[in-house]
């Protein structure tokens, strides 16, 4: 088999037991696995940026806000129905992520991180501060009679599941195709040596920009799902811990693995959600997670895996 | 939904601040400067310290503020524990917590910062961890509630226009002090001059048998030391809280960022413009706004003018 | 702010294991119950993040309300035991554990979340799961309408009738012109647009909005916005800087003339009076929803109430005088479960399948005479708004005591519906 199939094969049939798992697993675990396929399609946006094209970025939260309000704010105030507001919000995300991109990537490295960090918060005060308009950091009720979307209802389970299966599928795919493209290749090639892709003709600036918006609208996407799915939007989705989420889930899953994202956010999600039942402490894990990936495994599962047996996972 | 937001917004939270007449104009800005200027002290004690970890070892430490919260914690232990009357009591903590703290960092950078090279993007992510980590440590051993450390002495000053505490002048005489004493250490002493040579040049200072990994221990042990002293001043005003340290983080990269990274002397004009123009212009502009302002003039000073308002060109 | 020794709050299993030995000497004590299952009960829980002080207490007025309930026989005749699980104070992590305590703990309803945005965020799942929600919250976000058919304020009144009930007084008592100091986020904006338009119709009138950003650690420099002709000054403030607020308002007030004050004991929850740099509260007023000192008249229920806590007269921990109760809030746990007592035995609960039928009970209540399931004294429930009317305390400083002064009438709190859930599908 040529490394494509294997990977094409891979890929789908991780897709297949996912879209099955709703079928045998409890009802408890099966919209965990809605919220999981969500926040995976936000960190493989993050991916993009970090894992393929090496742009550490401590602001993500931004674009995930920026999906989740340019969602819910249409709704709320303008009655859009959820269709077009979902647009709105993948848009939302892919326009805050360019205006952010054409500043911060003036700068790299650490400079880039904070420059990130520095629009997210401005981002997360600015809701705040309209607080009239956003709800503040109380936020606001997506109402039910918005959240139907082509006909289903989005708020019963079988067809929240299934959404958020599309959005997440979509996601892979298209992040799957994408990383095996030549713009894919480009990606990398930035990564691992800037300059002399810039010897071969490419324009780093705009490699980066295209790869940040694209970045954004994953995540725009995702926070424009997650209002949508869940039915709730606040301030407390554009705050700093929204940003280092993503970056943990790739961390962990592998940073330029395509399945790494997904693979990290289920692991996470479930080492909080039990660790939650032994102490109230349960975010330490979250750093003890970063401290050891960072010491010890810096490529991930996913990663290390690809290093040693399966040189030809995408 | 609630109320028409147009009008709310009209109504609250304009952008200019309420014109009626109250305390006249010359006892305001008298507060405000007294306020800029507490705060501008205990900001750049917070500051300095970060910025000396930058200047020396190019080390984002993303767990300063949680070095700073522990200082507050550790103070609240030494106080509440201790059977001194409350100026001795605080006295034991200042000296107490900032060394407790500095043996804390300084195990932090031999067991993880040194084992990753100092590489500049793994430190951050191993310091965001480190801050879920002592933030989580400390909810367990101290509690979430926010407790108070009595300050060492009451004293009002009441002028004719309103009454303020001189508790909050000492905090300005005491980190004065402990500024000054760190610039003594910095040019007067063999340790100060090994740490500004090891600044200047890693490799040389090498070759001269400097020790660079007790340099970097110690610098990153200083660093915490001064947030802690820092946050010892600051908790007989505040209480100490598990979740305290991300406001002194945030304001220090500001401070730090437009000061010029690792310059200390830009440091701590920033800290005393930040802190007075806080002060002043919330008395015209919203707070949030000013704080939307002041994080997004970060941005665009790392994008346009990356050495700094205030330093001097590396 | 409390002192007490680090540890000594019960971890979870140590409750969950509290829980079950109380269930077991009250099943000797009740041996009618030995076969059946007991009913379970989910409470989301502040336990971390800045709700933490009120989470504290309300966990430990749960267990009391618990076990004085399972002690009179359960409800249905079945053993309670309540599942508590920590939502962080987070509207995301609200959410989750809503759908834990319904999916996988198997909770027959669930209640006990107090702060606006973790209400919110989660209140929506509840809906969707079609579990009883009771919020024990005093938000006007239930009367509001924002909210869903299975989202209940039974056990406290909420902000918008407490602040429209008291203005008359503090407008025939304390001054005309008034200032108001709030966090500038929903909650205070509920006591901005309510209290102002009280204080309006009341013919006074209110001169100066003082909101303080939620971020703020430090409140001096707002102080000088307060106009020097105000009559009332009015402050509210939650969360973990509420100490820092009042002390910087003494420290700007000090000796010199100072406008009355009004504060809403949130501003004050947890914190001991007695602290340094309080001294300037003295003579002061304070809104209280349950008189945190034992009153002269004090019901016996009440004080059956304080001893089954564990909190003495002063509002303090029995076991150490300076860990301060957030005794103006947490009898909306207690008066809650008594709720759900009454509405699953109105309705004949069984299990699960009976969910509707609980509501449909609790939305039948009107009147809740003062007894041991009231202890803040009666109340009047309004089915349409799934909203609890009570009565106000107003406190005056005296001595380092808050002593009751005035109490509201139940229909000087109540205002037009702003929704009829009950017109609204399951």
């Amino acid at each position: 088999m040529s490394a494509g199939t294997k990977a094409w094969g891979l890929h789908l049939l991780v897709l297949a037991l996912v879209f099955l798992a709703q079928f045998v697993l409890p009802s408890y675990h099966a919209t965990n696995l809605a919220r999981i396929m969500v926040l995976a399609v936000f960190a493989m946006g993050y991916n993009l940026a970090f894992g393929y094209t090496g742009l550490l970025s401590l602001g993500h939260a931004l674009f995930f806000a920026a999906g989740l309000y340019g969602m819910g704010l249409p709704i709320w105030h303008l009655e859009v129905a959820a269709f077009p507001a979902l647009i709105l919000g993948l848009l939302a995300g892919g326009v805050m992520a360019g205006l952010v991109g054409i500043l911060a990537l003036r700068t790299a490295g650490v400079s880039f991180m904070i420059v990130t960090l520095m629009f997210a918060q401005a981002g997360y005060l600015t809701l705040l501060y309209l607080n009239s308009w956003t709800g503040g950091d109380e936020g606001f009720v997506v109402a039910r009679s918005a959240r139907v979307l082509f006909g289903f209802d989005l708020a019963s389970d079988t067809p929240r599941f299934i959404a958020a299966f599309v959005l997440f599928a979509a996601g892979l795919l298209l992040c799957l195709w994408l990383v095996r493209s030549p713009f894919g290749r480009v990606m990398v090639a930035m990564r691992e040596n800037e300059e002399r892709s810039r010897m071969l003709g490419y324009d780093p600036f705009r490699v980066k920009l295209i790869t940040l918006i694209l970045s954004g609208v994953y995540a725009g996407g995702a926070g424009a799902a997650y209002g949508l799915l869940f039915g709730y939007v606040g301030g407390s989705f554009a705050t700093i811990q929204y940003s280092i989420l993503p970056m943990l889930y790739v961390l962990l899953g592998g940073a330029g693995t395509v399945l790494g994202p997904f693979l990290g956010a289920l692991l996470m999600f479930y080492l909080i959600d039990i660790t939650s039942g032994y102490t109230d402490a349960y975010f330490f894990v979250v750093g003890a997670a970063l401290v050891a990936l960072v010491l010890f495994a810096p490529k991930g599962i996913l990663g290390s895996l690809r290093e040693r047996v399966l040189q030809w996972l995408p | 939904m609630p109320h028409s937001p147009l009008a709310e917004a009209l109504r609250g939270g304009g952008w200019l601040g309420d014109t009626r007449a109250q305390m006249s104009f010359g006892p305001f800005l008298l507060l405000a400067v007294l306020e800029g200027t507490v705060m501008a002290a205990v900001l750049a004690l917070t500051a300095v310290g970060l910025s000396l970890v930058f200047g020396v070892m190019r080390v984002v430490n993303v767990a300063h503020g949680e070095l700073y919260m522990l200082g507050a914690v550790i103070a609240w232990f030494v106080t509440f524990y201790l059977p001194l009357p409350p100026a001795m009591g605080w006295l034991a903590a200042l000296i107490i917590a900032p060394l407790l703290v500095a043996a804390i960092a300084a195990l932090m950078d031999t067991l993880i910062l040194k084992r990753l090279n100092y590489d500049p993007e793994a430190t951050i992510v191993a310091t965001i961890g480190l801050l879920y980590m002592l933030q989580q440590a400390a909810l367990t051993f101290y509690g979430p509630d926010a407790r108070p450390v009595v300050a060492p002495f009451q004293w009002r000053i009441q002028l004719p226009w309103f009454g303020y505490s001189g508790y909050k002048l000492f905090v300005v005489a005491a980190a004065l002090a402990i500024l000054l004493a760190v610039w003594l250490f910095m040019t007067r002493t063999k340790a100060g001059l090994v740490m500004r040579a090891t600044q200047v040049d890693r490799e040389t200072a090498q070759a001269f048998g400097i020790n660079v990994d007790r340099v970097y221990a110690g610098t990153f042990a200083l660093g915490g030391a001064l947030a802690a002293a820092a946050a010892v001043l600051i908790v007989p005003i505040q209480q100490a809280h598990y979740l305290m340290g991300h406001d002194p983080l945030l304001l220090s990269f500001i401070v730090v960022i437009i000061g010029g990274l690792g310059s200390i002397r830009g440091t701590l004009v920033a800290a005393l413009v930040i802190g007075l123009s806080d002060g002043i212009i919330s008395m015209f502009f919203s707070p949030t706004l000013a704080k939307i302002i002041a994080t997004l003039l970060v941005a665009l000073v790392l994008v346009f003018r990356p050495q700094g308002l205030f330093g001097a060109r590396a | 702010m409390t002192q007490k020794l680090i540890g000594m709050a019960p971890s979870r299993r140590a409750v969950l294991k509290g829980a079950g030995a109380g269930l077991l000497t009250a099943g000797f004590a009740a041996p009618v119950w030995s076969q059946a299952a007991p009913i379970k009960l989910g409470f989301q829980l502040h336990r971390t993040g800045i709700g933490a002080a009120y989470g504290r207490w309300y966990e430990r007025t749960a267990q009391a309300a618990l076990k004085v309930v399972n002690d009179a026989g359960g409800i249905n005749g079945r053993p309670v035991e309540i599942v508590f699980e920590d939502d962080g104070t987070d509207p995301k992590r609200g959410a989750e554990v809503v759908e834990k305590l319904t999916s996988q703990h198997n909770c027959d309803l669930i209640f006990g979340p107090l702060f606006s945005h973790v209400v919110i965020g989660s209140a929506p799942r509840a809906g969707e799961l079609k579990v009883p929600y009771l919020v024990c919250s005093e938000g006007f976000h239930v009367a509001s309408g924002m909210l869903n058919r299975w989202t209940m304020q039974p056990g406290i009144t909420d902000v918008r009738a407490q602040v429209s009930s008291m203005a008359p007084w503090v407008l025939a008592n304390l001054g005309k012109k008034v200032t108001m100091v709030y966090p500038d986020y929903a909650f205070g904006h509920d006591h901005r647009d309510f209290f102002s338009a009280a204080v309006e119709a009341g013919g006074g009138e209110v001169i100066a909005k003082v909101a303080v950003p939620p971020t703020e650690t430090s409140f001096t420099r707002y102080l000088p916005q307060i106009p020097n002709d105000t009559e009332v000054l009015y402050h509210v403030m939650v969360g973990p800087a509420v100490l820092t607020f009042v002390k910087e308002l003494g420290e700007f007030y000090g000796l010199g003339a100072k406008p009355q004050i009004f504060g809403f004991i949130d501003s004050l929850e947890a914190v001991d009076i007695a602290s340094p740099g309080l001294e300037f509260l003295e003579g002061t007023h304070f809104w209280e929803g349950h008189c945190r000192n034992q009153q002269a008249d004090a019901s016996e229920h009440e004080v059956a109430y304080r001893a089954a806590v564990g909190v003495d007269a002063n509002g303090a921990s029995v076991s150490d005088a300076k860990d301060v109760s957030t005794y103006a809030h947490m009898f909306s746990v207690w008066e809650t479960l008594h709720v759900i007592k009454a509405g699953m035995e109105a309705a004949g609960y069984q299990g699960p399948a009976d969910r509707q039928k609980f509501v449909e009970a609790v939305e039948a209540m009107t009147e809740m005479p003062e007894s041991l399931a009231h202890v803040q004294g009666d109340k009047v429930f309004n089915g349409k708004t799934h909203q609890v009317f009570g009565h106000q305390f107003i406190s005056k400083v005296e001595g380092g005591k808050l002593v009751k002064v005035h109490t509201t009438s139940i229909e000087d709190s109540i205002y037009p519906d702003a929704v009829d859930y009950m017109t609204q599908s399951f």
